[in-house]
């Protein structure tokens, strides 16, 4: 059973600061900018230059087959630390260490919104590293999986005249058309209506079979404890709690309702 | 939490991400290896290249003919000025100073809209570089593989006014592609080179079109260099007419306007096209490589 464990994640001692121009007076006026350039050569914090320590800290190892879960209130870190587990955000101190290439469950950020549904599907996939072949036979599992053209022939037109319900149903269809090896879900479950709900949540379930450890953040206690065998939970950045799914939950249950 | 003792409870981090071959996550890839991931995403960067170029007009009535009538109103409207209102086109008849003009002006615009996109590529686009992998080269190449296409767009407005002016397709026109491959190789570079720099200083965006306005002016767009500045120095002329802006302004003319020959090229000037592309396509490609794992910080 020991020698069975394989690491895919390894975060040791995990620090991620993020830098916001001229937030220190919180007036952007024109004189505040002149003496940040002025004070150059000087720490940040006098050229008004404010961190973020958005993680402290964290340590931990994933291994295969896991599906880990990770809560905490909103602004402790989460959406971050998995970024930073992606290789998205650079570590201001600290590493990660993975197996693979792990992905983010996240195409949004290609897409066009001038364009029509069926040029962001191809444009999504690509953009997700799939080649124009696998696109090519998975386009109408990703448009049948999204119900768009349910009600009409909506995936020929622009994707500003889509409601947003379904401009989210198509975003997540697109982001989960692909495999991943590590694959992370950041509170991707709550989008949709009912039936589109129940049809994700199975297609998470798909995914975490083929992939090798699942991470998934959300605010739903019953979707972790659904889906996850273990919990990290973080709050200000740092590792309060890491365990079985049961014991980290009733003692952030504990926290959070007093 | 109560695991089964590990073999591996006494290594460091480190030492346990070596034994079972994990490496570091958002780490920098070789050269080489940059390479071939880029090429790997090559339909990606032309998808994405297509997408915002259709994007651009789609909200608008004339949908994308604005991808042709655009250039033709940049082209009339430094007519009027450069050309009825202040007689820049000393030297020139009408027939070569017309063309002259509107060829400098959209081989001008495709280095300068490159530069332009090329500062904003990192910046501009952090929600992507933030949520997918990708080489990060891919924005800067896909916005100038898109003012690639825009300036297509314009070359038949180009051919247009060349026929117009009484220069008619020969072979000379062949040329064109030489010119515009060396072009596009040097605006590349210049944009990966900004791309770098704009993600750093995201100011830069608010200073670069008076830079790129100055280097305008200077390059003989609307003017021929040599012409203009007889009475000054001579260095003063060649250096301008070295800048490679003014060398695949020189170029695009030669080849497509009759009017326009050999003599009013500099000496060399093929030698220096390609100089000025190579060096500064690899050199840009290099430079924005070396940062590579920082982009998407801050």
């Amino acid at each position: 059973m020991a020698e069975a464990r394989v690491p895919t994640v390894i975060a040791d001692d995990l620090h991620i600061v993020y830098r916001v121009n001229g937030a220190r007076t919180g007036k952007g006026s024109a004189t505040a900018a002149l003496s940040r350039i002025v004070k150059r050569g000087s720490g940040d914090a006098q050229r008004g230059v404010r961190k973020v320590h958005a993680v402290r800290g964290v340590s931990f190892v994933a291994y295969r087959g896991e599906a880990i879960g990770l809560i905490g209130s909103n602004g402790s870190g989460k959406s971050t630390l998995l970024r930073a587990i992606a290789g998205l955000l650079p570590a201001e101190q600290g590493r990660v260490y993975t197996d693979g290439q792990p992905s983010l469950l996240g195409v949004n950020a290609a897409l066009m919104n001038d364009l029509t549904g069926e040029r962001n599907v191809i444009l999504g996939g690509l953009a997700m590293g799939m080649s124009r072949e696998e696109i090519r036979e998975r386009y109408q599992e990703i448009v049948d999986f999204s119900g768009i053209n349910e009600k009409g022939d909506f995936i020929t037109l622009p994707m500003r005249t889509y409601s947003s319900g379904m401009a989210a149903r198509l975003r997540f269809s697109i982001a989960a058309a692909k495999d991943h090896d590590v694959l992370m879900i950041d509170e991707a479950l709550a989008t949709g209506d009912r039936s589109f709900q129940k049809r994700s949540e199975a297609r998470i379930r798909e995914l975490r079979k083929q992939a090798g450890t699942v991470f998934l953040v959300s605010h739903n206690n019953k979707s972790i404890r659904d889906t996850c065998n273990r919990v990290l939970w973080l709050e200000r950045g740092e590792l309060r709690m890491d365990g079985p799914t049961d014991e980290v939950l009733k003692e952030y249950e504990k926290f959070a309702g007093k | 939490m109560t695991e089964p003792p590990s073999p591996d409870e006494h290594l460091t981090a480190a030492e346990l991400a070596a034994k079972y071959g994990l490496t570091v996550s958002g780490a920098r890839p070789s050269l080489a290896e940059y390479v071939r991931r880029l090429w790997g995403r090559r339909h990606f960067i032309v998808a994405f290249s297509q997408a915002k170029l259709t994007a651009q007009y789609s909200q608008a009535k004339l949908g994308q003919l604005w991808q042709v009538a655009t250039p033709l109103l940049n082209a009339l409207v430094y007519y009027l000025i450069f050309g009825l209102i202040l007689n820049a086109g000393r030297g020139m008849t009408k027939d070569v100073y017309i063309p002259f003009l509107v060829t400098g002006v959209f081989v001008f615009t495709f280095t300068q809209s490159s530069v332009m996109a090329g500062v904003r590529a990192i910046s501009g686009n952090l929600g992507l570089v933030r949520a997918l992998h990708f080489p990060r080269a891919s924005l800067p190449v896909s916005f100038a593989l898109q003012q690639l296409q825009q300036l297509l767009f314009s070359m038949i407005v180009l051919v247009a006014v060349a026929c117009a002016f009484g220069s008619y397709p020969d072979l000379s026109w062949l040329l064109i592609v030489p010119v515009l491959v060396l072009q596009f190789l040097f605006n590349t570079g210049l944009a990966l080179v900004v791309a770098r720099l704009g993600a750093k200083t995201p100011d830069l965006a608010q200073l670069m079109p008076f830079v790129m306005r100055t280097w305008m002016y200077a390059s003989g767009v609307m003017f021929s260099i040599p012409i203009m500045l007889q009475d000054k120095p001579a260095w003063i002329a060649d250096v301008l007419q070295w800048n490679p802006a003014a060398i695949y302004m020189d170029l695009m003319r030669f080849a497509l306007i009759d009017g326009y020959g050999s003599e009013n090229l500099p000496p060399h000037v093929w030698a220096v096209a390609a100089g000025w592309a190579v060096l500064v396509a690899v050199g840009g490609f290099v430079y924005f490589w070396k940062a590579e794992e920082r982009y998407g910080r801050g």
